[in-house]
């Protein structure tokens, strides 16, 4: 019991500093640079990430079980995507029926997550990973943590820049992509760390 | 076989998913007024937020539930206000187009400069060291941008120091309004040829100090408009649109030039 509890810390942990999805792996570049402008939108996008995430996470791992007994491991990747798109489409109908003021807080990112690639990515690590049921699930939402972290973070940085002075040839996508870089060297901190 | 498995568990995932989706449309269906989306369907899509509310798809919905006229979206042609009407069965009455201006002319080299400023390029921070002016003229426009950074339709540039109208774009959804913190911006109706680019109230002599445009108020407007469509308030002219013919006549005669003739 208590052999598994370190070990569900030590992957929750490695998710969101060690592992971090867009600082390390290079996942979810896409919302992570288009959905940083404010510090509001960015925790909501961060929000709906975490919840996405964790539940493909417990879906794809039925999937996959599937997948396997029958001998068609190759077709994860299409499968999973499948799955992700039928999941965020359920959800969205979901919580516009049932909780109208989450839907209305993350309002377009929502459907955007469909193509998040960060979602993808935390589902096939599982299966690489060869992780249990709850480690997957524990993955999941502590991937779509970091993946917060990391965004808002970013926002912040990116409101404060609008108002400093710099040249004028990195105005807009430049100072941004510049900014990025510099926090994942931050994050470069973390990689290598070993817990327990 | 591979294959055929491959095609079959694909192919009933796929059918899964597609009955669960389709069951939870129907289960988790929410009532939306038909209305709503044939309104939203006429409005332009900019989200500008010009009629009040966040963005064009509230504006439908409160429009569908019958708390907002249909004649609130400046963005759009006239005609299609009569369409919104039609939807919602309701007789449009028409509301005139209007455009912002920037009542101010102290470009650079005109307005005196209160102090040398190279902090942010923000006008509220500019206005944080004494005075609450970058300029001598504690009407004058600071000329920092922030107008030009809220309108979504490129309408607002900077010309000489100065925030400055593209007419020919500006859809009057008062963005520039409520953005400028010297309040010299407003929305005037487009068909109003003559209005006084100045908002100083200060008296004559202490202008002719601060100002090489600023307005005077020396009257002279007043007392040579031929329709007497123009009073001189605090050292400022107003135009009454009611009396003004638009003969351009005051434009000629302002020793300061600062009266705007729209059709000059």
């Amino acid at each position: 019991m208590m052999e598994q509890l370190t070990r569900l810390l030590s992957i929750s942990l490695g998710a969101i500093l060690i592992n971090n999805f867009i600082f390390s792996q290079f996942l979810g570049c896409c919302p992570f640079l288009g959905c940083s402008n404010k510090v509001e939108t960015a925790a909501g996008m961060g929000l709906a990430v975490v919840f996405v995430m964790g539940i493909a996470s417990a879906i794809c791992y039925v999937v996959n079980m599937l997948l396997v007994a029958l001998g068609l491991g190759f077709l994860q990747t299409l499968a999973f995507i499948l799955v992700i798109a039928a999941l965020v489409q359920f959800v969205e109908m979901f919580l516009k029926k049932m909780v109208p003021s989450l839907y209305a807080a993350l309002g377009i990112y929502l459907p955007l997550i469909t193509t998040n690639c960060a979602v993808l990515g935390v589902v096939l690590l599982n299966v690489q990973e060869d992780y249990n049921f709850i480690e997957a699930v524990v993955h999941g939402i502590t991937g779509g943590l970091g993946f917060m972290l990391a965004i808002v973070l970013f926002a912040s940085m990116r409101e404060r820049i609008e108002f400093s002075e710099y040249p004028e040839s990195f105005k807009g996508f430049p100072i941004s992509l510049v900014t990025a870089g510099l926090l994942a060297l931050a994050f470069m901190g973390f990689s290598g760390m070993k817990i327990f | 076989m591979t294959i055929l498995y491959a095609v079959l568990v694909l192919g009933a995932l796929g059918a899964i998913f597609g009955l669960i989706l389709a069951l939870a449309a129907k289960v988790f269906h929410v009532e939306v007024d038909p209305r709503q989306a044939a309104v939203r369907e006429c409005l332009a899509g900019a989200n500008c937020g010009g009629c009040g509310y966040p963005g064009c798809d509230g504006y439908a919905a409160a429009v569908a539930k019958g708390e907002a006229p249909g004649n609130k979206c400046v963005v759009v042609d006239p005609e299609v206000h009569d369409q919104i009407a039609q939807i919602m069965g309701v007789v449009n009455d028409a509301a005139e187009k209007k455009v912002a201006f920037v009542a101010c002319s102290g470009g650079d080299g005109i307005a005196e400069p209160r102090f040398n400023y190279s902090g942010p390029r923000d006008c509220r921070a500019a206005m944080l060291f004494g005075g609450k002016s970058n300029k001598l003229c504690t009407f004058a426009c600071i000329g920092m941008g922030n107008c030009v950074r809220v309108c979504s339709f490129d309408a607002m540039h900077l010309a000489n120091g100065v925030a400055r109208v593209n007419r020919s774009k500006c859809v009057g959804c008062g963005a520039c309004v409520e953005a400028c913190p010297k309040s010299i911006i407003s929305l005037i109706p487009e068909s109003l040829r003559i209005h006084p680019a100045c908002r100083s109230r200060d008296k004559g002599a202490s202008v002719t100090k601060m100002c090489k445009a600023g307005c005077i108020g020396c009257m002279k407007c007043q007392r040579e408009c031929p329709a007497e469509a123009i009073v001189v308030k605090d050292f400022l002219p107003e135009v009454d649109p009611e009396k003004c013919t638009g003969c351009g006549h005051c434009a000629e005669v302002c020793p300061r030039g600062i009266i705007t003739d729209f059709y000059q």
